[in-house]
C-alpha cells in the first residue's frame, strides 16, 4: 500500500479549508526546527518558547497571504527570525557596538601582520575542545555577536542553510550574508583561540 | 596575493565556494605563510565545532503547550 506524506503546500491548502488536523501536522513538522533556531538565537528555554509561540501565531494569522513564490520553510524561517529579533530587542541588554565587534573580528589580521606567531589549536584533542566548559564558552561567544551577525551565523552554520537561502530569509544580498558570516566566524575563532591558548589579540 | 587580500576570502575558501583560480592563489600563499595557515585551520575548526552541537530538542511540555494554545485559538476563531 502506498502511503504518501502530504507536502507543505497540500497541508496549507487543507488548512485554508479549515482542516485542523492539517494544521497540527504542519506545526509538528516544523516546531523542532523553530525551537532550535529560537534557542540558538536567545540562549534560554523560556525565551525560545515565547518565540516559538509568536512564530506559529504569526504564521497562522498570515497563512492566507503566503504565496508559494518561496518555499514554506524559507518563509517560516523569515517569520521565526523576525520573532527572535523582536524578542532580542526587548531585552534590555546592551549589545557591544558594531565597531568594537568588528575590531575584535579583524584583530587576528593585525596580530599576524605584527609578526606574532599564532598558535594552531585546531588539532587539540577533542575531549579538550568538546568538553562542557568549552561548550559553555561557545554559547557565550554566540551571545556576544551583534544581532545581525548572530542571525546570519545561526542560520548558516547552526541550521545549515545555504548562503543563498539565508539571503532570501533576511532580505540581504548573498555578498552581504557572506561578509557578515565571515566577521562572525572570525570573532568566534578569536574567542575560542583566547580560551584554548590564552592568546589575545 | 598577500595576507590582507586572502583574509577576506577565507570563509568562502573553507566553504568551497571560491572560484578555482582564486582558490589556487590562496593555496599558493598558504604554502609559504604559517600564520595564514593557522587562521585557516582554526577558522575551519571553529565552524566544525559549532556544526557538531546537537540541535536543542523541543521539550515535550513546550510542544504540548504550543499545540494546546493553537487548538484553543482555532476553536475561538471557529465559533
Amino acid at each position: 500500500m502506498e502511503h504518501t506524506v502530504p507536502t507543505d503546500t497540500e497541508l496549507i491548502e487543507r488548512i485554508g479549508k479549515g482542516d485542523n488536523e492539517a494544521l497540527e501536522l504542519l506545526v509538528s513538522r516544523y516546531e523542532g526546527l523553530v525551537y532550535n533556531l529560537a534557542y540558538r538565537m536567545l540562549g534560554n528555554r523560556d525565551d525560545a518558547e515565547d518565540v516559538l509561540q509568536d512564530t506559529f501565531f504569526n504564521v497562522i494569522r498570515s497563512l492566507d497571504k503566503f504565496q508559494s513564490r518561496s518555499s514554506f520553510s524559507t518563509w517560516l524561517y523569515r517569520v521565526a527570525t523576525n520573532a527572535a529579533l523582536t524578542k532580542l530587542r526587548k531585552r534590555s541588554r546592551r549589545d557591544r557596538s558594531e565597531t568594537e565587534f568588528l575590531d575584535e573580528a579583524n584583530s587576528v589580521q593585525k596580530l599576524a601582520h605584527a609578526g606574532q606567531k599564532l598558535t594552531d589549536w585546531s588539532e587539540s584533542p577533542s575531549d579538550r575542545l568538546l568538553n562542557s566548559e568549552a561548550r559553555k564558552k561557545m554559547d557565550e561567544a554566540i551571545d556576544e555577536l551583534p544581532e545581525m551577525y548572530r542571525v546570519v551565523f545561526v542560520l548558516r552554520d547552526v541550521e545549515g542553510l545555504p548562503a543563498a537561502e539565508v539571503a532570501e530569509v533576511l532580505g540581504l544580498s548573498v555578498a552581504a550574508v557572506k561578509s557578515r558570516l565571515h566577521r562572525a566566524r572570525l570573532y568566534l575563532r578569536n574567542r575560542l583561540s583566547t580560551y584554548f591558548t590564552g592568546e589575545t589579540a | 596575493m598577500d595576507c590582507r587580500e586572502i583574509f577576506e576570502g577565507l570563509s568562502e575558501y573553507i566553504d568551497d565556494e571560491m572560484a578555482e583560480k582564486t582558490c589556487k592563489e590562496i593555496e599558493r600563499h598558504l604554502e609559504g605563510c604559517e600564520n595564514c595557515r593557522v587562521v585557516v585551520n582554526t577558522l575551519r575548526r571553529t565552524v566544525t565545532l559549532y556544526h557538531s552541537i546537537e540541535p536543542e530538542s523541543i521539550p515535550g511540555d513546550v510542544s504540548l503547550r504550543l499545540h494546546a494554545t493553537i487548538r484553543l485559538e482555532r476553536e475561538k476563531s471557529d465559533s
